[in-house]
């Protein structure tokens, strides 16, 4: 559908920008809206007098002396320990990240290799397995968790996320696998190393596109977990989306709720960071498992 | 490649997903049928002057020895399945007796967790999936007609939604949405009402939650479309043209014909995905006026009194649900990987 064969009309034009710029503002007002409400007090983030207050931030100059303040973000990263909540995400993202991949390129490379039946229902069953909702997992988890006395640990997390997280895995990197020829690695065999090492040495220095790509998905994944982490970790190791969920409860006292709110911009700042870097490798992963079916 | 090689590449990962997907959904199978020890009672008559009196107390030492011979609790069969928070069956019996027509029966339905649960899944699922296809669809084509410069970062704001953690956009708009806030005020200014609170009815709640789903799956079917949209032939474009299709022709009968597999790659994911619907209701607080399969889950796993065996038969019942939905593709694929064999 390039441009140059169409000839467009000037209604079209029009109602195709009008939906385009519609979509725009629905996207990305509400984010824009709460990081500069974050920034004021509850009573102008939540103005019960004229909603322009938030924009001016009239009580915020009245309560604080200037039209921006802080409060918010100090009250959640140091007065409620976000910053521990962060730092265990952190842990936990880095290790599910890597584990997965490691588990789930040498796998992908099986799949993508072996032509026989049972790696086909390999992956249906990878498919079925994903479509599993998390929560009934973490139901079976919960009892022998306890029995064995596992519960509550960020390795026990980081397992499990890395399991969930395999279906999706596969999948992705068996479909990038499929597209590296594989004459490649059946060349180098030829000349005698094992199907290990052709792998080790000449796969593994081409794969890095499609796993960086996979790699952001699980990322994705792990960081933006609310199931998983809010029931199997104790409070000590908590990570921030149940420590986002968790100050909901305690929002009643006023200015606590902007403690949430400043927490919610923190955690959506990286994942800010994360698009504007690698925008491109996000698309491409998206449409790679369509495109190929 | 050989048996063997396979065997040992596979082998981690399929560990992984065996221990910590394929066994949960079999510990989920048997917890669902077992209960929570009922508490050791023990009776004691404590005498005094005017008599004895018989004085009742829980042995918790017995409780505790009780729980630690048999963690899972005793054998219950099928007995919470059965019960009033699952399928409630002697309930659902009750209400079709007494029960004047179709409206009365359902609402009564409607009053057992489960039924509405699973009735907010599903119309949650119905609702979402196609509204996210048809303006995925649109605004992929909008943004094909945009000049170049304006598309890279056209894409990265329409990928806000879909990347930002469920629970943290459903709080921001949650936020938005509060009668103090923009939108609840817009939305006051516009009925010209005052007093109008999404979070009062079930209906508002309801319809509130649905765009929020829409809202965040918007970006990937976009997303997808759009790649889609890159690899329609010009050819078979300019061949409709010539044979004189308008361009909503060109769209109907090219465009998404071609699209095909992508539609059915969109919906499949949506529909895993929406059926799972948890983080919005939280997020939203909406609890209750909207509750869904995952909520009752983890709202019994949830706070000091944990029960686990209502969790695990409303998993394996959410587990059958998912295999209901799943059947149609699996069969679909079967039959083509024999027929690519054949």
């Amino acid at each position: 559908m390039a441009a140059a064969s169409t000839k467009r009309s000037s209604t079209l034009v029009i109602v195709s920008s009008i939906l385009v710029i519609t979509w725009i503002i629905v996207a990305a007002f509400p984010f824009l809206w709460t990081l500069w409400g974050s920034f004021k007090v509850q009573g102008d983030f939540f103005s019960k007098a004229d909603w322009r207050n938030a924009i001016y931030g009239t009580r915020t100059l009245i309560e604080t002396g200037g039209p921006f303040t802080g409060a918010g973000y100090e009250g959640a990263w140091i007065e409620k320990e976000f910053w521990r909540a962060a730092m265990n995400t952190g842990i936990i993202v880095f290790f599910t990240v890597i584990i997965s991949l490691t588990l789930g390129t040498l796998g992908g490379y099986a799949l993508a290799r072996s032509g026989y039946r049972y790696a086909f229902w390999l992956l249906m069953l990878a498919l079925v397995f994903r479509a599993m909702p998390h929560i009934t997992l973490v139901s079976g988890y919960l009892v022998p968790f306890f029995e064995w006395n596992l519960w509550g640990y960020i390795p026990t997390s980081i397992i499990v996320l890395v399991a969930i997280n395999q279906p999706f895995t596969l999948w992705m990197l068996h479909s990038f696998f499929l597209n590296i020829p594989k004459d490649l690695d059946e060349s180098a065999m030829v000349d005698g190393c094992t199907r290990f090492q052709a792998f080790r040495h000449v796969i593994v220095p081409v794969m890095w596109p499609g796993v960086i790509t996979t790699g952001l998905f699980s990322f994705l994944l792990a960081y933006n977990d609310f199931v998983v982490t809010a029931l199997l970790l104790n409070q000590e190791n908590q990570t921030m989306i149940p420590k986002i969920a968790s100050f909901l409860g305690s929002t009643q006292v006023e200015g606590n709720v902007m403690f949430a709110v400043a927490a919610v911009i923190s955690a959506t700042a990286p994942l800010f960071v994360l698009i504007l870097f690698f925008q491109r490798q996000i698309v491409s992963g998206l449409t790679a498992g369509a495109v190929k079916g | 490649m050989p048996h063997r090689t396979f065997f040992w590449f596979i082998l981690p990962s399929a560990l992984a997903m065996l221990l910590f997907i394929a066994f949960p959904l079999v510990s989920v199978v048997i917890q669902s049928l077992h209960i929570e020890h009922e508490q050791v009672i023990i009776t004691t008559e404590s005498c005094g002057p005017f008599g004895c009196t018989p004085s009742t107390a829980v042995d918790l030492e017995a409780t505790a020895l009780l729980k630690e011979a048999a963690p899972l609790g005793q054998w219950n069969g099928l007995g919470t399945y059965l019960s009033r928070n699952h399928l409630a069956t002697a309930e659902v019996a009750e209400a079709w007796r007494s029960s004047t027509g179709l409206a009365s029966f359902g609402s009564k339905l409607m009053n057992l967790p489960f039924y509405k649960a699973l009735a907010f899944t599903m119309a949650y699922t119905a609702v979402v999936t196609p509204l996210v296809i048809l303006l995925g669809l649109a605004v992929a084509l909008g943004v094909n007609n945009l000049p170049k410069l304006t598309k890279g970062p056209t894409i990265f704001i329409s990928l806000l939604p879909m990347i930002v953690t469920p629970l943290v956009g459903s709080l921001i708009l949650y936020w938005m949405i509060d009668a103090d806030g923009i939108l609840g005020k817009a939305l006051q200014w516009v009925f010209d009402d005052p007093a109008l609170s999404l979070k009062a009815s079930p209906l508002l709640t309801w319809l509130t939650l649905f765009t929020y789903g829409v809202w965040s799956g918007i970006p990937f079917a976009f997303v997808v479309f759009y790649a889609g949209l890159q690899g329609v032939p010009e050819e078979t474009l300019e061949a409709a043209m010539i044979d004189g299709a308008s361009r909503w022709e060109r769209i109907r009968y090219v465009v998404v014909p071609y699209m095909g597999p992508l539609f059915v790659f969109v919906a499949l994911i949506q529909l895993m995905d929406n059926f799972r619907v948890l983080e919005p209701i939280i997020g939203f607080s909406a609890q209750a006026n909207a509750s869904s399969l995952s909520t009752e889950i983890y709202g019994d796993l949830l706070g000091d009194n944990v029960q686990y065996a209502s969790a695990a038969a409303t998993s394996v019942l959410t587990v059958i649900g998912v295999a209901i939905l799943l059947t149609p593709v699996l069969v679909r694929t079967w039959r083509d990987f024999n027929r690519k064999v054949v």
